[in-house]
């Protein structure tokens, strides 16, 4: 009865913890998906078009961008208790399953067996990461650029291994005012 | 090998958090430059298996951060690199979530994310780079990455289907 216009549905703190350990327990291989589809579609906590803004905005901030997703969601409907208990349920199990994985990585890691398996696992993993470059990169517009800004960005930081602080200040300003100016 | 300054690991990984955007890839080779290079806390190895360990692992991309730390310095570590991420991203969140819901089309938002995108991609692509010469001894390692690629690019499949590949084949001696 109170503030139904913009809040929708009412979501208790437990409700949003539960949640989001299920989001990200389930989230092997691309947690937006699973987002997607518990926030939207069995919960009906968020309409499609709410969900796409909220990514894309935790697109445009610094960190990851479903977490600032959790961060978003627990706060709008539980304030910051909300934003708590989303974020504990969202990275608490995540950590502690990494960090098993590490007491394992360090005790087993020099078997012979075990280095060979993590050699291989390695190599597939980079090839995760390029995929989702090349990707991305198909839908950059065809100008110069947007891929001279990359380029740059991967030589400095990649190859002459500048500090990214001193690189993206350098970089940033200029590729966010030629997006402004070319802006249609 | 230093000795892990907690402090400094924690202020660095904060100004880091306020520089990822576009995700936690951006920053990995200033984590690598860090971690590694500076301060020699972990081989370039050890971290490459680190970061591919936390591939396996559930929950979003940037858990190999918690991992680094721990590999550093245990719990406090762990905590170390975990907690800058949430604070800072977290509070401006809310802060620029204020301002997008008044103003939700502000034209400056999209010239941001249009500039950015590129940048994040050579970071990405620097992320990339950094880690394949730390795994791929042999023109073999290289193979099984690009065959990676092509894969991801060409097929339907979870990706843990190719982790769990990966991992048989270098079990098998083929990598």
């Amino acid at each position: 009865m109170k503030q139904a216009e913009s809040h929708g549905p009412h979501v208790s703190v437990l409700a949003l913890f539960l949640t989001f350990s299920r989001i990200t327990l389930s989230g092997f291989g691309g947690v937006p998906f699973w987002a997607r589809r518990v926030l939207v579609e069995r919960q009906r906590w968020l309409t499609e078009q709410e969900f796409v803004d909220l990514l894309a905005l935790g697109q445009l901030l610094p960190g990851p961008n479903v977490l600032n997703l959790t961060v978003m969601v627990g706060y709008r409907f539980a304030g910051w208790a909300g934003a708590a208990a989303a974020v504990s349920g969202f990275l608490g199990w995540p950590c502690l399953v990494v960090i098993a994985m590490g007491v394992l990585h360090q005790r087993y890691g020099d078997l012979p067996l075990v280095q060979q398996a993590l050699t291989g696992l390695s190599a597939v993993a980079v090839g995760l990461l390029l995929a989702t470059v090349v990707k991305m990169a198909m839908v950059l517009p065809r100008q110069w650029r947007p891929w001279l800004f990359g380029m740059l960005a991967f030589v400095g930081v990649g190859v002459v291994r500048w500090p990214l602080l001193i690189v993206m200040g350098a970089l940033t300003p200029w590729a966010i005012a030629a997006a402004w100016k070319g802006k249609d | 090998m230093d000795r892990p300054n907690l402090g400094a690991l924690f202020l660095h990984f904060l100004m880091l958090s306020f520089l990822a955007i576009g995700g936690a890839p951006t920053v990995l080779p200033d984590m690598h430059r860090y971690v590694v290079e500076a301060h020699h806390w972990m081989t370039s190895t050890q971290f490459a298996e680190v970061y591919a360990l936390a591939q396996v692992a559930p929950g979003p991309n940037i858990m190999y951060v918690t991992l680094i730390g721990w590999q550093v310095a245990g719990w406090a570590g762990a905590a170390a690199t975990t907690l800058p991420w949430l604070v800072p991203a977290g509070t401006l969140t809310l802060l620029v979530g204020h301002v997008h819901s008044r103003y939700p089309q502000a034209a400056l938002g999209r010239a941001i994310r249009r500039g950015l995108t590129p940048i994040s991609l050579g970071l990405m692509l620097a992320s990339g780079w950094i880690l394949m010469r730390a795994v791929n001894h042999d023109w073999r390692g290289y193979l099984l990455t690009l065959l990676t690629v092509v894969m991801v690019l060409r097929t339907p499949w979870n990706p843990l289907w190719l982790l769990a590949a990966g991992a048989l084949a270098g079990m098998a001696g083929l990598v």
